[in-house]
């Protein structure tokens, strides 16, 4: 892993949503008393890491940890409540939606359902030739065709079927087009949020391989998210674990598969149903996941962790060096 | 594929052939509409121009009955008009309202339930207050507010003339509530789907994710309401006439000869209420059949995609 | 000596208005007391199907064409609605991928529970809470008391499944048919629940069926598979042999698509194509158009499941998976 600069920062990002409803829905009589309350689904709390160019980062977790919001938040759909975003070292989050439009190029997203992420309203070919008209006005419809065909045979779909309708495809098809879509502008950085996770495990091969071809030809650097730990393996050079909002570990994917440093990593990795190996024990955390709503106190992991200790209970950790290029946000890292 | 051919082979069109209620009540629709608009020259008289009128032909009874006549085959109304040509014109006007009243309630209403679901938070709020107040109004208390007004400020002559447009204005105003509420739940829906959200990665304005890549996808829900919604723009017209609020008796609407007839049930001319309402209740129920086979044709639970 | 399950050529058909499509055509298999068996597709593949049509809740348009499905020794698809509702539910339990569905969202748990039991068996409403105290500790709920007067959504996912599963031992079923029972779960969740179920299977009796697409779970925790394709078993047997050394090409390609199975980096394994649709099944072998060992009779004749070894692994292929 060569320091170079990082083709994204994500400082300290803080995404909240409040889900209180109107006035009405927070007022409540407790105690004698009116009393407004107010809902907060802390979704991602203080993450920070950097992308490099090139690399392929996985973001691994389950439900509720936040990673699909840290993605969308990273891509502007959801403004952040505090923190920023630098790409290649310019800060994007707060800035108008005109200065965000060349960055727009640059970075994609490809979504996990097949079925609602193509309008279905739409042809395949309006679809793919959207972006491009928005991007690249000057090209005639002439140019414009040439791209989307070229961008549909790379990803295997034929050109000649660009006036059909997304319902006229399979899932695999979908999510190809949905691929070409994002492939149309040319970006430099895609983050592909859990794009094999609704699909059958051979249509998954193929789409994983295209992915790792496109990226290839293209240079391309990718945030893949998804909570299929044998796919982060596969693809992933690095390897982000989260946790209800958190980063808990950061490092390379095959240093973290042998060696997880975090409680939650390890039990995660535990459980992860090995092929034949019916010896496997996996290691059972107590309790249940809380939801981002009431966030536990101190470490988010603490109510469920075999080595929590008091300071755990009272004190967030940090994000520190555990060894190379490997960081674990933990008072005790387990060996 | 052509666009013919594609809908040949459409789901919609294979259901359709199946479904005989869908088929008689497309062909009587289809049937009804053209003799309304085609009145002029389908009506056997035009009974808008006075001159024609004999008050010494009125009451006379169908022609199969004792003391009809076959020159006039449904008999005439109080004022000697042929009751077959005045129930054709009085159709073309219930159809004309009950077209225009739908498309301008659909043009407020989707806009206000675009925006008010798009945008969310405090516009939604407003938006929806109105909305509600608006339906909270009955469309017979707007309806007796504006003619009264109407016809104070510019006379019942020119009330007349301008009766058909004014009808619709009235029957939007009360109605369009309910496309705003069914197109914003449908843009709640689809707000939160990811081909909106790749449409704010690409960068797309807010007005075009709106405009060109939400709205189609409501069309559905506005096109099962709006069947319903014509049929409802065409009882509430008539239910207006009877009252005498709504098309003057020279140019009658089917509900305005209901209303003339009524008085004469049971002084024995019972035909002039009769056929007007009979063809009242046809028309009403072809258009609500057609839209039950719509609905049920395009409920996506059914219709596996 | 009779099995506890035995399905003979089964055949399940969908009567559609321009004609009948066969969505599992000639299944067999067998299932003894306490034999967890795994049975492995992609979807679209027919093992739903097959569950439901064991319990005969196959819904309108699909019916049983053909075949048996003997439990016990009697022919449950014989048997009139009223005597297959004391099987369903009760000898046999089902239970489905998601819970929120099964559970219904308006109602306790406790009453549901309840309402299970007095279903099945005369019992008082209390005698019929206890039960279902009883059963909710055998799952590993925590507090029991305080669930039986909470609703549905009040727990999380994986609570859910376990009352889910639960109910299905309220009435101490021989065999549970689990449809995809941990697909919308966490991956730590699932692990909890697969633990669960196997060890109910000890301590309960019961054999299991384990319907899903997840190679890795079944291998872990079956003792025998079926894998299906488009609505045909193309091989069977012990669930060691088969992962060890699979001979079907479709079972072949599965393993090694999985991520994990070769290094990481390099380009996964994956079968050209797409499953066919009911509509659009080849004649001959359903699978040849995709397979790289096919030959002229694979286009037009269909294998039959034949044994490899002594040991019941059966693969449906002329080439017998070759030398591959």
């Amino acid at each position: 892993m060569t320091p170079e600069t990082p083709l994204l920062d994500i400082e300290n990002l803080v995404k909240h949503f409040d889900i209180s409803g109107g006035l009405l829905d927070q007022l409540r009589f407790e105690n004698g008393r009116f009393l407004r309350k107010r809902t907060t689904v802390k979704a991602v709390n203080n993450v920070s890491f950097s992308i490099y160019p090139g690399e392929t980062i996985g973001i691994v977790g389950e439900s509720g940890c936040g990673k699909s919001t840290l993605a969308r938040a990273i891509l502007g759909i959801y403004p952040p409540n505090s923190g920023r975003i630098l790409y290649n070292g310019k800060q994007i989050n707060g800035i108008s939606h005109e200065a965000m439009l060349p960055y727009r190029k640059k970075m994609q997203m490809i979504f996990q359902d097949p079925y609602a992420s193509l309008n279905p309203r739409m042809t395949v070919k309006r679809t793919l030739e959207e972006p491009v008209r928005f991007h690249r006005p000057s090209l005639s419809s002439g140019e414009v065709a040439d791209k989307v065909a070229q961008v549909m045979e790379q990803v295997g779909v034929d050109p000649k079927w660009a006036g059909r309708y997304p319902h006229e495809f399979s899932g695999g098809q979908r999510q190809r087009i949905s691929i070409a879509r994002a492939l149309t502008v040319d970006p430099e950085f895609i983050v592909a949020d859990e794009p094999v996770s609704a699909l059958d495990v051979s249509i998954q091969a193929q789409i994983l391989n295209l992915l790792m071809s496109a990226q290839a030809e293209r240079g391309l650097t990718y945030m893949f998210i998804t909570h299929d730990l044998s796919v982060v393996k596969h693809i992933s050079s690095r390897v982000a674990v989260m946790y209800l909002g958190t980063l808990c570990e950061l490092a390379p994917t095959g240093e973290l598969f042998k060696s997880p440093r975090h409680p939650y990593s390890k039990a995660l990795l535990s459980a992860i149903p090995k092929l034949g190996d019916r010896t496997a024990r996996h290691i059972k955390l107590k309790g249940e996941v809380p939801t981002p709503i009431d966030l536990p106190s101190g470490c988010v992991f603490h109510a469920r962790c075999h080595y929590a200790q008091d300071i755990c209970r009272r004190a967030t950790p940090a994000l520190e060096t555990v060894g190379d290029h490997h960081y674990v946000a933990c008072f005790f890292p387990v060996e | 594929m052509s666009t013919w051919a594609r809908f040949k082979e459409s789901y919609l069109f294979h259901s359709f052939k199946r479904d005989l209620i869908a088929i008689a009540s497309f062909c009587a629709l289809v049937f009804l509409i053209f003799i309304a608009l085609s009145a002029p020259v389908v009506a056997p008289y035009n009974t808008y121009d006075t001159a024609t009128i004999d008050i010494m032909d009125a009451e006379i009874p169908p022609s199969w009955m004792e003391d009809g006549e076959d020159r006039f085959l449904l008999g005439t109304d109080i004022q000697g008009r042929c009751l077959l040509s005045t129930m054709i014109y009085g159709l073309r006007v219930s159809f004309l309202i009950g077209c225009g009243a739908v498309v301008l309630q659909a043009l407020i209403g989707i806009l206000v339930g675009l925006f008010a679901g798009y945008f969310g938070g405090k516009v939604d709020g407003f938006l929806m207050r109105i909305t509600d107040i608006q339906f909270s109004i009955p469309y017979l208390i707007v309806a007796i507010f504006t003619s009264a007004i109407f016809k104070l400020a510019f006379g019942v002559g020119r009330y007349e003339d301008l009766a058909i447009p004014l009808l619709i204005i009235i029957i939007a105003v009360s109605h369009w509530p309910i496309y705003a509420r069914t197109v914003r739940a449908a843009v709640l829906g689809e707000k939160g789907k990811e081909y909106v959200e790749a449409a704010r990665v690409i960068g797309l304005s807010r007005w075009v994710i709106m405009f060109r890549h939400i709205l189609p996808n409501t069309m559905t829900s506005v096109l099962v309401i709006s069947t319903i919604q014509v049929a409802e723009a065409i009882m509430s017209e008539a239910a207006l006439s009877f009252l005498g609020l709504g098309m003057p008796i020279t140019k009658p609407s089917l509900g305005s000869l209901i209303r003339a007839g009524f008085e004469y049930i049971f002084s024995g001319s019972w035909w002039i209420t009769f056929f007007p309402g009979l063809l009242l209740v046809v028309f009403v129920l072809v258009i609500l059949l057609l839209g039950d086979w719509l609905r049920d044709v395009l409920n996506p639970k059914l219709y596996k995609g | 000596m009779a099995h506890l399950l035995e399905v003979q050529d089964l055949v399940v058909k969908f009567g559609l208005r321009f004609g009948d499509l066969t969505a599992i055509d000639g299944a067999s298999f067998t299932l003894e007391k306490k034999e967890r068996m795994g049975l492995v597709g992609e979807s679209g593949a027919g093992k739903s199907v097959t569950g439901f049509a064991i319990i005969n809740l196959l819904s309108k348009p699909g019916y049983i064409a053909d075949g048996r499905v003997l439990f016990e020794g009697r022919e449950l698809n014989r048997l009139s609605e009223e005597e297959i509702r004391n099987i369903r539910g009760n000898r046999i339990s089902m239970i489905f991928q998601d819970p929120m569905m099964t559970l219904n969202p308006v109602l306790t748990i406790g009453t549901q529970m309840v309402e299970t039991v007095q279903a099945h068996r005369k019992m008082s409403k209390s005698d019929a809470m206890d039960l279902a105290l009883d059963k909710l500790k055998k799952v590993y709920i925590p507090s029991p008391e305080k669930r039986l007067s909470q609703y549905p959504h009040e727990c999380s996912g994986g609570m859910r499944q376990r009352i889910v599963i639960a109910i299905a031992l309220l009435t101490n079923p021989s065999l549970i048919i689990a449809d995809e029972p941990t697909t919308a779960l966490d991956v730590t969740i699932q692990a909890g629940i697969m633990d669960l179920l196997v060890e109910l299977c000890e301590t309960e009796d019961m054999s299991m069926i384990l319907i899903t697409h997840d190679l890795a779970v079944v291998s872990q925790v079956t003792e025998k598979i079926a894998v299906m394709y488009a609505g045909k078993i193309v091989e069977s047997g012990p669930t060691d042999d088969i992962i060890q050394a699979p001979r079907h090409p479709y079972t072949r390609g599965l393993i090694d698509a999985l991520p994990g199975t070769r290094g990481s980096g390099s380009r996964l394994y994956q079968i050209p194509g797409m499953m066919p649709t009911l509509m659009d099944i080849p004649p001959g072998c359903a699978f040849h158009p995709r397979c790289s060992i096919r030959t002229q009779r694979c286009e037009t004749e269909t294998p039959l499941l034949v044994s490899v070894d002594d040991r019941e692994h059966m693969v449906a292929c002329h080439g017998l998976g070759g030398d591959v």
